[in-house]
């Protein structure tokens, strides 16, 4: 079984966002990390290929990027990936980066697809879906655990309100969130050196659209002073709750 | 020409999350000059079926039969009624199930989706959404540029707003066996307010110390009918279940009171809740970052001051 993760290059979540001119996220000293949940998916995958019953020959990781999501890439081989794939494109909107995957990933014989349940930045939760669209292979949404027994895949999704079970042929994507690996795993020092003779291939971006456009950011108003009240006087709390408040 | 609204159903019954979408999309139907149709799939009696019109819905179209969700049978359905009823918009729920179907549609549809939203479109030409994004830390307006658009909207962001009206039921056929997705067995959560439906939530951090504790947290839960939620490190020891953990990497959630005890306020627990309409604090650090970000503080020990606030709630209440 071939698994590929499908890798964003977010900013690290306590960034301090900034946008120049409210027209484009500025980029000036932002630290890039591997999306949380693409991080949580590649841990996963590792997990399922070291135990060797599982029958997993390879994890490879994709991203849609410039040359400057490579240092992201290299962290996911020194995580473990075996090989990573960047599509030189720029990651215009969810439709465009999903068409781009798909088309960087159709013939490649993957079994499992990983992608995550949201990117950090733009939060969107739509390419995972978009690609199984796209592949025209089924997708199974907020999955929070992944086993597999031979080519039989066992996979725990949230519903709203609950847990599900569900069984589902290859190829497909799986849409991960929280659960899915108990902790991120952080590239040793053997890892890092390993990972810059690791292969990482650049593909020419393809001729695809975006349906969206951003055109203005904003950051939100200051929120006004936390008004404090007094321990021993909770009551008071409680009148503000219903009068000013009125959400009691 | 129509907004379309799919309507998720809990084993035949409607939510107050489906009011607002029906609410949500005759607002946006008013905005572009049109009626609402609603889809619901399953088996939902018309009774039930008939409350969509109550919300502004004209026409309810039903698809029996299918109750487990596979995504690509959803869309199938979805793209077919849409494509009958000629929708320029659909709204679909944020939720699990909507961020599983919503990506699908637009590729079916060639439909650019404003995901997220908390609020109506901010103009229909061009057709601009503005969206929540670097985890709510800022706001972008998204130009839509498709014939079609997709709108999906977070839960709880939107008021009902009940018109009064009647809607006609249509039923649907459909092919729905084709599912690729199996369900070998659920686990419902019952008996709990569910955590996305909750209107009011009590949550606890590691600052109160160990998961014998909890009583604290659940008694003004109780006394509230709130929900109950916990910071990542909570669910990371194993104190209280992953469904319960706010957050950036966890459940995100808007709703009307936010009650944060023994919580720091960092930077990635509050974007899972800073929608919430109002944000109490309670901390027995004056400094902790969580007063930065809420409406009300109280620095104090938790475990006095929850079971105060629970006795001084009940006391109000039997005024
Ligand atoms: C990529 C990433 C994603 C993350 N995602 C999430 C997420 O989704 N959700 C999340 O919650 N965290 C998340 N975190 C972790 C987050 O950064 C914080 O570490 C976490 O929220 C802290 O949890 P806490 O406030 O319960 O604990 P602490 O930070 O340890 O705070 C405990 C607080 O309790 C107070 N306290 C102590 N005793 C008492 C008492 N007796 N009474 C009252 N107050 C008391 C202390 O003053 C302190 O402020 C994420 C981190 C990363 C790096
Ligand atoms: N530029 C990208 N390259 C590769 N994968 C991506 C990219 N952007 C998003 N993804 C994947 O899509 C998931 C959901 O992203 P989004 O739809 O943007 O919220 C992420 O968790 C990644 O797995």
């Amino acid at each position: 079984m071939k698994i590929v993760v499908c890798l964003g290059n977010v900013p690290d979540t306590t960034t301090k966002v900034k946008f120049s001119d409210g027209a484009a996220f500025d980029k000036t000293g932002v630290q890039w990390i591997i999306n949380p949940w693409d991080e949580l998916a590649l841990t996963r995958a590792m997990e399922l290929k070291e135990d060797a019953g599982n029958l997993v020959s390879s994890v490879s990781v994709v991203t849609v990027g410039g040359k400057d999501v490579e240092p992201t890439m290299r962290k996911a081989l020194a995580i473990g990936a075996d090989d990573a794939m960047r599509v030189d494109a720029e990651a215009t909107d969810a439709y465009a980066v999903a068409a781009q995957l798909a088309e960087a990933i159709k013939d490649k014989g993957f079994d499992i697809i990983l992608s995550g349940i949201e990117s950090s930045d733009y939060n969107g939760s739509m390419v995972g879906g978009m690609l199984a669209e796209m592949l025209d292979i089924p997708s199974v949404s907020a999955v929070s655990g992944l086993n597999l027994s031979g080519s039989d895949v066992d996979i725990t999704r949230d519903i709203d309100g609950g847990k599900e079970q569900v069984s589902v042929s290859t190829p497909f994507v799986a849409i991960v969130q929280k659960g899915i690996a108990k902790e991120a795993r952080i590239a040793a020092m053997r890892g890092i050196m390993m990972a810059r003779k690791k292969p990482l291939a650049v593909v020419p971006a393809a001729e695809v659209e975006s349906l969206t456009e951003f055109v203005e950011f904003e950051l939100p108003a200051p929120k006004p002073p936390c008004k404090m009240v007094d321990a021993d006087n909770v009551a008071e709390l409680v009148d503000l709750l219903q009068n000013e408040a009125k959400v009691l | 020409m129509s907004v379309l609204v799919y309507t998720e159903n809990w084993d035949g019954v409607f939510k107050k999350l489906s009011f607002e979408l029906v609410s949500y999309a005759t607002k946006v139907a008013e905005m572009i000059g049109t009626s609402v149709t609603a889809v619901s799939i399953g088996d939902v009696a018309d009774d039930e079926l008939n409350r969509l019109g109550t919300f502004g819905a004209l026409k309810v179209i039903k698809v029996e039969g299918n109750t487990n969700l596979d995504n690509q049978v959803y869309t199938s359905i979805l793209a077919e009624v849409a494509k009958a009823e000629d929708a320029k918009v659909v709204v679909i729920s944020h939720n699990n199930t909507g961020k599983a179907i919503a990506p699908r549609l637009s590729v079916k549809l060639n439909a650019a989706v404003g995901a997220g939203l908390i609020k109506l479109p901010v103009s229909t030409n061009p057709f601009t959404v503005s969206k929540k994004v670097f985890s709510g830390k800022a706001k972008a307006n998204v130009v839509l540029k498709t014939d079609v658009k997709i709108l999906t909207l977070s839960q709880n962001s939107f008021e009902v707003i009940e018109k009064g009206g009647a809607a006609t039921i249509e039923t649907f056929a459909a092919d729905v066996s084709d599912a690729k997705t199996v369900v070998k067995d659920v686990q419902k959560q019952t008996g709990k307010i569910l955590l996305n439906d909750a209107e009011m939530v009590v949550s606890g951090g590691r600052g109160l110390k160990s998961a014998d504790n909890w009583g604290v947290i659940e008694d003004l839960a109780e006394v509230l009918g709130a929900g109950t939620a916990c910071s990542r490190p909570v669910s990371d020891e194993g104190w209280r279940p992953h469904e319960e953990h706010t957050g950036q990497t966890g459940k995100i959630i808007a709703p009307n009171l936010y009650i944060a005890a023994g919580i720091s306020g960092a930077i990635q627990h509050m974007a899972g809740i800073s929608s919430s309409k109002c944000i109490v604090a309670i901390n027995n650090d004056a400094d902790a970052p969580v007063f930065e970000s809420s409406d009300y503080g109280i620095v104090g020990d938790a475990m006095k001051v929850l079971p105060a606030l629970a006795e001084a709630i009940k006391e109000a209440k039997n005024k």
